[in-house]
C-alpha cells in the first residue's frame, strides 16, 4: 500500500510546520541514520535526505528514507537531475513509494563543479520542473512518461526548493509559480539569512494568490563560525550571507561565534513566522544536528504535533529501540 | 561578423517578428517540410549557419526560442528548460561556469521586451526529446513532432 504523508496531514492541519535535514552519511550501517533520526524527530515533523548533497557520493537519498520510513520516521526523500536520467528517476520514484517514502522533493540539484567528483559526467536529463510534473503524471495518471502503464499508481506529498535570495529576483514568484503548475504542493526554500528580501519575495507571491496554492517552508540553520559562513558562501552554491550577518559573527570572539550563529537562527525563525503565507521552516543543520532542538525549542515551536504511525518493520523497529 | 551577429539577441524584439515572419514564410511549404529529405538537409545547414551564429543553437531539434526569452536555453549547462536554477550568483553570473552570465538571467530580461511571445516565458515547457537532437526544427515544427511532445506531456 502506498504512503501517505504526515507532513502533509500537519501542514493542512494549520500548524507551523518543522521540518530537518539528515546530515548526509558515509557508512554501511544503517545505526548511523537511525541515530540521527532519533535526534531529529522528537523535534520535527519530518526528515529531509539529501541526494549526493554538494555533488559528493553518500548513502543514498532514497536509502536514507527507505531506513527512516522502516523506523517509523517520517522522510521527504529529495531527488535530483544531475545523476540519471528520466528511466532511473521514475524506477527511483516508485520505489520510494514501495518502500514508503510519503514525501518527495523534486531538484534539478548542484553542478558536478560543486563536489569531490568534477570529473564526473552530469546527466541532466530533466530538470526539477520536468522532474515534478513526471511525478504528477505517474500519481495522477498512473503512468509512466512514455504512456505505459503502472499497476498501483504511488501516492506521493510533492515539493520543490526555491531560492528567493539570488537573482532574477523579479522572477523568482514567477519561477514558483510554474513550479505549482508542474506539480509542486508544497515548497523548502534555500537557507534564508535575508529576511527583508524574503519579505519582498513573499509580498509578490501573496499578491499572485501563491500562498494558498502551495505551502511554503522556509529554509533556516545556523552558522557554526565566521569561518564556516565564509566557506559556505564561496562554495554552496545558492546560499547567500549578507554583511549584517558576517558582521555579527565577526562582533564576537571564534569561541562565542557558535552561540551566535545559533541566536542568529532563533532570531531568523521568529522573524520568519511572522511573515503571512509562511507555513513552516526547514532546519539545516550541517554537522550541528544536535543543536536542532535546542534552536526549535528556543523558537517556541515545542512541542510538535504527535501523529503516530506505526513502523513498517516491526522487526526492524525493536531492533532500532534498543 | 559572428559577434555581429551574437548582438542581435540584445534586439528580442525584431528576433520574435523574424521567427513569426519566418515561420508564416515557411508554413506555404507544410507538405514539403517532411524529415529525411533533401529539405531537412538544406535546413539543417541553414539553422546551424544562422542560429548557430545569432544563438550559439546546439541543435536540439526542439526549438523554444520565442518561448525562453529569445536565448538559446541549451547554452546553460544544466540544461534548464524552465528558468534559472537556485544556484545564480550575485552578479548573474552561472553557478557551473563563475565566468558567463547565467544564461536565464539574459533569457529573462530579453523576454520582457518580447511584446508578442513574452507571455511564453511563463508556460511549463515539456521535457526535451533527445532523438531529435541534429535534426531541424522547423521540419519537426511543421510535421507534427513537436505537438506530440507537448500531447504526452499534457495531463
Ligand atoms: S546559473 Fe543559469 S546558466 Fe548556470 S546552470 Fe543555473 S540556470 Fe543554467
Amino acid at each position: 500500500m502506498s504512503p501517505s504523508s504526515r507532513l502533509e496531514s500537519v501542514l493542512r492541519s494549520g500548524d507551523f510546520a518543522v521540518t530537518a535535514e539528515l546530515n548526509p552519511r558515509d557508512s554501511a550501517d544503517p545505526q548511523v541514520v537511525y541515530q540521527q533520526a532519533r535526534i531529529l524527530a522528537e523535534f520535527s515533523d519530518a526528515i529531509n535526505t539529501g541526494d549526493g548533497s554538494g555533488a559528493n557520493s553518500h548513502l543514498s537519498s532514497l536509502g536514507m528514507a527507505a531506513l527512516l520510513a522502516r523506523a517509523g520516521h517520517e522522510p521527504v526523500m529529495q531527488l535530483g537531475c544531475r545523476d540519471r536520467n528520466r528511466i532511473a528517476l521514475q524506477g527511483e520514484l516508485l520505489a520510494a513509494a514501495a518502500l514508503g517514502v510519503g514525501n518527495v522533493l523534486c531538484l534539478t540539484g548542484d553542478g558536478v563543479q560543486a563536489g569531490d567528483q568534477p570529473d564526473a559526467k552530469s546527466v541532466f536529463d530533466l530538470d526539477s520542473m520536468g522532474l515534478l510534473r513526471t511525478a504528477r503524471i505517474m500519481r495522477g495518471q498512473g503512468r509512466f512518461l512514455s504512456g505505459r502503464k503502472i499497476e498501483i499508481a504511488p501516492r506521493w506529498f510533492l515539493g520543490a526548493a526555491s531560492n528567493p535570495f539570488v537573482p532574477p529576483y523579479d522572477f523568482r514568484p514567477l519561477r514558483l509559480q510554474k513550479k505549482i503548475e508542474a506539480g509542486a504542493e508544497f515548497i523548502q526554500t534555500q537557507y534564508c539569512f535575508d529576511v527583508p528580501r524574503l519579505r519582498q519575495f513573499m509580498a509578490r507571491v501573496r499578491d499572485m494568490g501563491l500562498d494558498e496554492r502551495v505551502f511554503i517552508l522556509v529554509g533556516v540553520g545556523p552558522l557554526r563560525s565566521l569561518k564556516s559562513a565564509l566557506w559556505m558562501r564561496e562554495h554552496v552554491p545558492g546560499v547567500v550571507i549578507p554583511e549584517s550577518i558576517e558582521k555579527r559573527l565577526r562582533g564576537v570572539p571564534s569561541d562565542k561565534q557558535q552561540e551566535q550563529g545559533l541566536q542568529i537562527c532563533v532570531e531568523i525563525i521568529q522573524q520568519v513566522r511572522e511573515i503571512p503565507g509562511i507555513k513552516g521552516v526547514h532546519v539545516m543543520a550541517y554537522r550541528q544536528e544536535e543543536w536542532v532542538g535546542e534552536i526549535v525549542e528556543r523558537a517556541g515551536l515545542l512541542p510538535r504535533p504527535k501523529l503516530a504511525r506505526e513502523p513498517l518493520v516491526e522487526e526492524e523497529a525493536k531492533h532500532v529501540s534498543l | 561578423m559572428s559577434h555581429i551577429l551574437h548582438r542581435l539577441q540584445d534586439r528580442p524584439h525584431f528576433l520574435e517578428l523574424a521567427y513569426r515572419g519566418s515561420r508564416r514564410l515557411l508554413s506555404p511549404f507544410k507538405p514539403w517540410l517532411k524529415p529525411g529529405g533533401w529539405m531537412e538537409r538544406l535546413l539543417i545547414g541553414g539553422e546551424e549557419l544562422s542560429k548557430g551564429a545569432i544563438f550559439g543553437c546546439r541543435m536540439c531539434g526542439q526549438c523554444v526560442l520565442h518561448s525562453t526569452g529569445m536565448t538559446c536555453p541549451m547554452t546553460c549547462p544544466k540544461e534548464m528548460r524552465n528558468g534559472p536554477c537556485g544556484g545564480v550568483r550575485l552578479d548573474g553570473h552561472c553557478e557551473v561556469i563563475p565566468e558567463m552570465l547565467c544564461v536565464w538571467t539574459q533569457a529573462w530580461e530579453r523576454s520582457k521586451r518580447m511584446p508578442t511571445y513574452g507571455g511564453e516565458f511563463l508556460r511549463v515547457l515539456p521535457t526535451l526529446d533527445r532523438r531529435l537532437s541534429g535534426s531541424s526544427a522547423w521540419i519537426n515544427d511543421f510535421s507534427g513532432e513537436i505537438e506530440n511532445i507537448e500531447t504526452s506531456w499534457r495531463e
